[in-house]
């Protein structure tokens, strides 16, 4: 009996009135924790009572402390009839148990109730004693930290990050109880509230125990969904990257990124590239051979590529034919590499050894990275491979699905008597985990089965390459998920997860299982060996779910895992030669001769030693120190596609036959758009589909960026198939003229101006030949051929673009409504805008949500994708002249979600944060870039001299104080610091409520995270049955979200906080039935509770007070 | 096809001005984006009218929203519904609880009671205010009537915040203050005053006449009337009821006069008439009714019987100026304080009133 939990109720305030008779209440509350409950006396006739109450006492397990929520029940006390609920208060208790976190909570709660919303407030103590519990087998995780914020969080350091974490735990919804029948929607509302908190906190827990199990200390990027299944259930999953995180003694380093510095500065300059890059110029002298690396690699084990096997049964490439030897090699190569670091003849090198990963990805291929429609027609899926793989599962599963539909004969079994037919789905399915378990049995010993990490950002030095997006989907049948321990309905036991035999809810672990699974083997046919950015998400409608992960496949540096963590442990990872950390993640991982899908490649445009692809898709952020020519800006591709409506496995094939064309199209169109910005990469790329009953949505947001590593993309050009057509020709031309002023605008707009391009990249792409040929003698002939071949393709050639039908004409056109965003506004979908750095203290989160109905009842695709995209677009403009008294302003980490809750309805709820900044400063950065990439080019033995020596003199310090100089400016110049002072002394002080700033960025510019008091993560359904009174629906959502706000704004307040950073929502579910007067909405939200403080610059004096003030006033911080 | 829902929320509440401004002046939606389309703020932004529209709703519920709040402004402050700046706040209270001259100056003097709320239309019908605004306003009049009338103890202590600010904009007080006393302002021949004019004469009355002008000692907010200085008012009618007091008095004033001012001949054949009305106004104070009647006996004594003489405002002030100063030369007459005193806003409020 480790805990012991003491609430103390002060007072309420603003109290509704509930007696009528004498316009006052007659208060009371009831605390309720686990099944032990307490009562306040009766508060007479007040609205606003002072209980001021003993403390109640709890004495609990610390595992119910980490799963139950603590209840607070407001009533009034009637005599003659059943006392009246006022509202409830839950308090996740979860930030006491953890000594870095909170050590007490006190504040005003609203009092909400899920029919009439907040009704008062309520003053609340809480505090817990926590005793130490050495047992071994417990089943509590306290004290383990969870942070939502997917990089490491700001005022910790990582020691080590050791994997990926995931768990699920499932129940009956209780909306879908027989007990629904009889029970007060009220009371149907709070169960629903209530489990799906205990059920947070289980999850949370068993991830806790997970994480202390590898040996963490803290869960980064902890992202919580959960699946309303109706009738089949309630599934609440879990998904983050478990480390180990050292605090930071406050105020020795303002950033984590300078922090990290002293260790990785070198790590940033290791490169991993393919084997080319492996020959340094020393030992490419020496390997004349063009045998491929197995032969150097015996001969002079320290230097030469090593492909590393990434798993033993995976087929090798064409270099590395031994690959078996490779393997058993390798834990020597370790050995020599650490025990003779003075081998290395690479004089400039600072690191250890050379490094390769030539990749066996020769078979499967991953979607996403991006040349695959260079095609010009859209050809049949099968023709492009990055598509039938990404399939595959979908695919398959149809097809079982159809075996198993004619296997059963015609007897008339459809839709819900289908019965069999599941049973016998999911017996294939088990014996396919079955058979997967088996065989992979090595894998799970290695424990990190997935090396995915759900960070989206990263310390320098931690990302080498980059491969691509990789994304998988599977289209499931939902089935009750029979779960034998809720027997009893009314208690909200949870089922124990282990303790129930592998039978059917095993399969929600199953299907994320496969698709992991998948995955993973993408991310290593495009070479790489780990998966970041990693989310998952569903789309549900009635019995039908769509399964989506993505992530971005990587190589990263080993140094900062745990050993095993990855499938290749350290010893393929020598650090060869440096490689610039401005481009060195834009060199391709994969090997150029077994390129996963057909991708142009060129040699680096910025250190010019390396392969880089024609473009990059990613799901992560802009790495801070990446090489970035202009500005970014928000691309979005929308799509609309009928279907339909059909049950149970038809609808399920029909869905799966979709995706593919979907994928494709968006894809084609982010590529359109992208070019037509003349940008070459795409961050924080995020495809959502969302099933409905009758059309399938398609919406994926990026943020577009000119990398100058990448080369320029060549323009779009318009051809027509009838060139016999003379009024076609002119309409054509026409539609060329209009691209090709589109993309000059741009590329103004966006200040796009690369600097290199007029001289080099139009006359040979390939500066210095002659040293190139030098460099990279030591290729095999192919690869001679693939790069000439390169050349002669044109590699600026138009992207080409054919007219055959009115389609295309509309695609075209549809491709040109994008309006641009106003003089003043940027927008991004990515933490910063890449190329603004001066951020000032202006912060607006805002959540918007739009319901479109469409009354046309006979649409075409055409008419629908339009009706999307004037939706999408109207949003954007709408927030751009609601926030324009910001100007000049930038909209970050847009997140668009998109669903069809009902047949004609389309919703689109956007989160977001604008962010002011300073105009005359912001390009301030990437002149501070310039010098360093000059810098670290200078260490790079000055390949260019030529070009470089101006920026190498004045560059010849270390690049990584350059780094932390740059990173420390662009969180404060020092006007901001000033204006921003002034701002709040003026406003906030003196205001009798804390100010609660949120934000879905992981920072709040101008300001210092010092204390991370824990995660909320809140849940809430409000319910109406008097739509009309309260506005509408848009009247009944509008309170409702800032009801959200409010409560979100509160809790953090009473954890002693002054912000919410990572805030994000989840889930906003919406049902209405106008004609009954009645709508319902579920939101959950989540974020990390933090204090900050203003940023310490240049001004010492009159900040420092301010933190001391700031600190000790606690609770009224006055940021 | 139509956009059934359309919220957007910011963390800190949005709130524009100028739409706050067309909300409480009582435009519907569709009104009010006509006037933001001809204000102009669509070039401004590249806005489209369906982007109007949208804000325009947007910012309507949120005001309704908040309105509620804005009923009791103490809890405007403490609620947590909406994260809106202390600065703001107070904006949005100042402009809530604002009223239009034109329909104070109607409600002016009337009773608040029911009787009146069915008459906003027909003040509305007149001022030009809209419907909704006057019942906003005549809600907040009866509102801030009630807190004060509840009030016990000092008034500039007790006194909510938000009221202190509404009395110091100096709209409250000259309010209340002609609703106490049932001042008559409604008669025709008042109708050319506006409520500044009202609002500047209550200010006269309340600093020079009521008790808590005496002795700064203001106990509660019947800014009441002097009791016993209206009845030492009563002593001044020896200025009239005495012939030879009144015969000096004139002389003194025709002498000082004389060769100043077109109107003299006027001044001197009127100057009986002129002072009787003076200073039975200030006889007759003692009673309610009197007291009621205070302004519009000022304008049938004295304003009209100038106006139709054709003094000029700059005749007027020569004229009470030397009317009130010769008073003090006269030996006989003792009462020069009570003179004073009545005199100081006698004078400031014709001059006022005195419309050219």
């Amino acid at each position: 009996m480790p805990g012991k939990l003491k609430v103390k109720i002060v007072a309420g305030r603003h109290l509704p009135v509930m007696d009528r008779a004498s316009d006052l209440t007659d208060a009371f509350v009831e605390v309720k924790f686990g099944n032990t409950t307490f009562k306040t006396d009766v508060f007479p006739k007040s609205l606003n009572p002072q209980w001021n109450s003993e403390w109640f006492k709890f004495e609990v397990d610390d595992e119910d402390l980490q799963d139950e929520p603590l209840q607070v029940t407001v009533l009034d006390h009637d005599t003659y009839s059943a006392n009246d609920a006022i509202g409830k208060v839950y308090i996740d208790i979860d930030p006491l148990l953890c000594s870095e976190a909170a050590s007490v909570i006190s504040g005003w709660f609203p009092i909400y109730d899920t029919i009439h919303g907040i009704r008062g407030e309520i003053n609340v103590l809480v505090k817990v004693e926590l005793f130490n519990d050495l047992n071994r087998f417990r089943q509590s995780s306290c004290g383990v930290k969870f942070f939502c914020t997917t990089s490491i969080p700001r005022c910790y350091r990582a020691a080590m990050v050791h994997g990926f974490v995931e768990e699920l735990v499932v129940n009956e919804d209780p909306e879908y109880q027989w007990i629904d029948r009889i029970r007060s929607p009220r009371a149907s509302n709070e169960a629903r509230q209530r489990l799906i908190s205990l059920m947070s906190g289980e999850l949370q827990r068993k991830i806790g125990l997970k994480v202390l199990e590898m040996g963490g200390n803290a869960v980064v990027g902890y992202l919580q969904c959960f699946d309303l299944e109706g009738e089949s259930g309630l599934v609440v999953r879990a998904i983050g990257t478990a480390c180990t995180l050292d605090k930071l003694s406050s105020g020795s380093a303002p950033n984590t990124n300078t922090h990290m510095h002293p260790n990785t500065a070198p790590a940033s300059n290791a490169c991993n590239s393919p084997s080319k890059d492996g020959k340094e110029p020393v030992f490419g002298e020496d390997l004349t051979s063009s045998s491929g690396p197995p032969t150097p690699f015996r001969a002079l084990p320290t230097t030469s590529s090593s492909p590393p096997p990434f798993s033993p049964s995976k087929p090798c490439s064409r270099q590395s034919s031994s690959s078996d030897t490779d393997l058993s090699l390798t834990p020597k190569t370790v050995e020599t590499v650490r025990s003779r670091p003075g081998i290395f003849l690479c004089p400039s090198s600072p690191t250890l050894s050379t490094n390769t990963l030539s990749l066996a990805g020769s078979g499967s291929v991953g979607c996403g990275h991006g040349s695959a429609p260079r095609a010009t027609t859209p050809p049949p899926p099968s023709s492009i491979p990055s598509y039938t793989v990404l399939l595959r599962k979908s695919l398959s599963f149809t097809d079982d699905l159809l075996l198993a539909a004619s296997g059963m004969g015609s007897g008339g079994s459809v839709g819900k008597e289908a019965g069999p037919l599941k049973t016998l789905l999911r017996q294939q399915t088990q014996t396919a985990l079955e058979q997967r378990g088996a065989s992979s049995s090595g894998l799970l010993l290695n424990a990190r089965e997935f090396p995915f990490f759900t960070l989206t950002s990263f310390p320098p030095g931690f990302l080498l390459h980059v491969g691509g997006v990789v994304s998988a989907r599977s289209v499931k049948l939902l089935d009750r998920i029979h779960n034998p321990a809720l027997g009893n309905t009314r208690s909200y036991k949870l089922l124990d997860w282990n303790s129930v035999t592998a039978d059917e809810p095993e399969t929600r672990d199953a299907w994320w299982e496969e698709i992991r699974q998948e995955i993973k083997s993408h991310a290593k046919a495009l070479g790489c060996h780990g998966v970041v950015g990693y989310s998952e998400s569903t789309s549900i409608c009635e019995e039908v779910c769509i399964l989506s992960a993505s992530g971005t496949a990587a190589i990263l540096n080993p140094r900062y895992m745990r050993e095993g963590c990855l499938d290749i442990g350290i010893t393929d990872h020598r650090f060869e030669e440096p490689s610039p950390p401005s481009c060195g993640f834009c060199h391709i991982p994969y090997d150029e001769l077994n390129m996963p899908f057909p991708a142009q490649l060129t040699y680096c445009y910025h250190c010019r030693r390396q392969k880089v692809p024609d473009v990059l898709f990613t799901t992560i952020n802009l790495p801070q120190e990446a090489a970035v020519t202009g500005k970014g800006c928000l691309i979005q591709a929308r799509l609309c596609r009928l279907k339909k409506k059909a049950q149970g496995e038809v609808n399920a094939t029909a869905i799966s036959n979709l995706l593919p064309f979907m994928e494709y199209e968006l894809h084609t169109q982010l590529m359109n758009k992208l070019k037509l910005r003349s940008m070459n990469a795409l961050f924080g790329l995020h495809i959502q589909i969302s099933v409905g009953e009758n059309m399938l949505l398609g919406l994926a947001s990026a943020t577009g960026v000119y990398l100058t590593a990448l080369p320029a993309p060549g323009g779009i050009q318009i051809a027509g198939k009838t060139p016999g057509d003379l009024s076609n020709e002119h309409h054509i031309l026409t539609i060329q003229k209009r691209i090709n002023d589109t993309i000059a605008k741009n590329k103004e707009l966006y200040q796009i101006n690369p600097p290199e391009l007029t001289e080099e990249v139009v006359g040979s792409p390939i500066p210095e030949p002659r040293q190139r040929s030098r460099l990279f003698r030591s290729h095999s002939e192919s690869s001679d051929e693939l790069s000439e071949l390169d050349l002669s393709h044109g590699k600026k050639d138009a992207f080409v673009l054919e007219i055959d039908d009115t389609d295309a004409v509309e695609d075209i056109h549809s491709l040109l409504t994008d309006a641009p965003t106003p003089t003043g506004f940027y927008s991004c979908n990515t933490e910063i805008m890449p190329g603004i750095y001066s951020w000032t203290s202006g912060v607006q989160m805002f959540t918007s949500v739009r319901v479109f109905r469409l009354s046309n009842a006979n649409l075409t695709n055409q008419g629908l994708n339009k009706i999307f995209t004037d939706l999408c677009e109207n949003l954007l403009k709408s927030f751009y002249f609601k926030l324009r008294s910001m100007i000049p302003c930038c909209l970050c980490q847009l997140n668009f979600a998109v669903a069809v809750p009902e047949e004609e309805l389309i919703q689109v709820a956007v989160t977001a944060v604008a962010m002011t900044f300073d105009k005359d400063q912001a390009q301030e950065k990437p002149a501070d870039k310039s010098t360093t990439k000059g810098g670290s080019e200078t260490e790079e033995q000055l390949q260019f001299p030529m070009e470089l020596c101006a920026d190498a003199s004045s560059a010849n310090t270390q690049p990584s104080s350059k780094i932390s100089v740059s990173s420390l400016e662009h969180c404060s110049p020092l006007p901001e610091g000033r204006s921003r002072s002034l701002r709040s002394n003026r406003s906030f002080r003196g205001s009798p409520v804390t100010v609660v700033k949120m934000t879905p960025l992981s920072f709040l510019p101008g300001t210092r995270i010092i204390k991370y008091l824990g995660i909320i993560n809140m849940f809430f359904i409000r319910e109406t049955t008097s739509l009309r009174e309260e506005g509408g629906v848009s009247g009944f959502l509008h309170t409702f979200i800032a009801e959200v706000f409010a409560m979100v704004r509160a809790h953090v307040a009473a954890l002693g906080g002054n912000a919410v950073v990572s805030y994000s929502m989840k889930e906003c579910m919406l049902m209405e039935n106008p004609n009954k007067n009645q709508a319902q909405c579920l939101i959950n939200v989540s974020g990390d509770a933090v204090i900050c403080v203003r940023e310490t610059d240049q001004e010492p004096n009159p900040s420092m007070a301010n933190i001391g003030q700031t600190c000790a006033s606690g609770t009224d911080g006055a940021t | 096809m139509a956009v059934e829902l359309d919220v957007f929320v910011g963390n800190t509440t949005i709130m524009d001005e100028e739409v706050y401004q067309l909300w409480l002046d009582g435009y519907t939606v569709n009104d009010a984006v006509k006037v933001r389309m001809e204000g102009g703020v669509m070039e401004e932004c590249e806005a489209s009218a369906d982007v109007l529209l949208s804000d325009t709703m947007d910012q309507y519920r949120t005001f309704q929203m908040c309105e509620r709040l804005l009923h009791s402004p103490s809890k405007l402050a403490n609620q947590l519904l909406f994260q809106i700046p202390p600065n703001r706040q107070a904006m949005l209270i100042e402009r809530y609880y604002a009223f239009d001259d034109a329909f104070v100056r109607e409600v002016l003097g009337k009773k608040l009671s029911k009787g009146t709320k069915k008459d906003l239309d027909d003040i509305g019908a007149k001022t030009g205010v809209t419907l909704k605004s006057c019942r906003r306003q005549f809600d907040n009049f009866k509102r801030v009537f009630k807190v004060v009338e509840e009030l016990k103890g000092p008034l500039v202590e007790n006194i909510p915040p938000i009221m202190r600010l509404l009395l110091i904009s100096g709209i409250m007080l000259p309010l209340f203050f002609f609703a106490n006393h049932r001042f008559e302002t409604g008669k025709r021949k008042l109708q050319y005053l506006t409520f500044q004019d009202f609002a500047f004469c209550a200010g006269q009355l309340i600093s020079n006449w009521t008790v808590g002008a005496v002795d700064n000692m203001v106990e509660d907010m019947d800014v009441d009337l002097d009791k016993e200085f209206l009845q030492e008012l009563k002593e001044l009618k020896v200025l009239i009821t005495d012939k030879d007091l009144l015969d000096q008095h004139k002389s003194l004033v025709c002498t000082a006069l004389r060769g100043k001012t077109k109107a003299f001949n006027e001044m001197e054949a009127n100057f009986k008439n002129l002072s009787r009305g003076l200073v039975n106004i200030a006889a007759k104070l003692t009673n309610t009714k009197d007291v009621r009647d205070f302004f519009i006996d000022l304008v049938e004594k004295f304003i009209e019987p100038c106006r139709s003489d054709r003094w000029t405002a700059a005749d007027m002030r020569l004229y009470l100026t030397h009317y009130n100063n010769s008073a003090h030369i006269l030996d006989t007459f003792k009462h020069q304080a009570v003179w004073d005193r009545y005199m100081v806003v006698i004078k400031s409020c014709i001059f006022k009133m005195y419309h050219d």
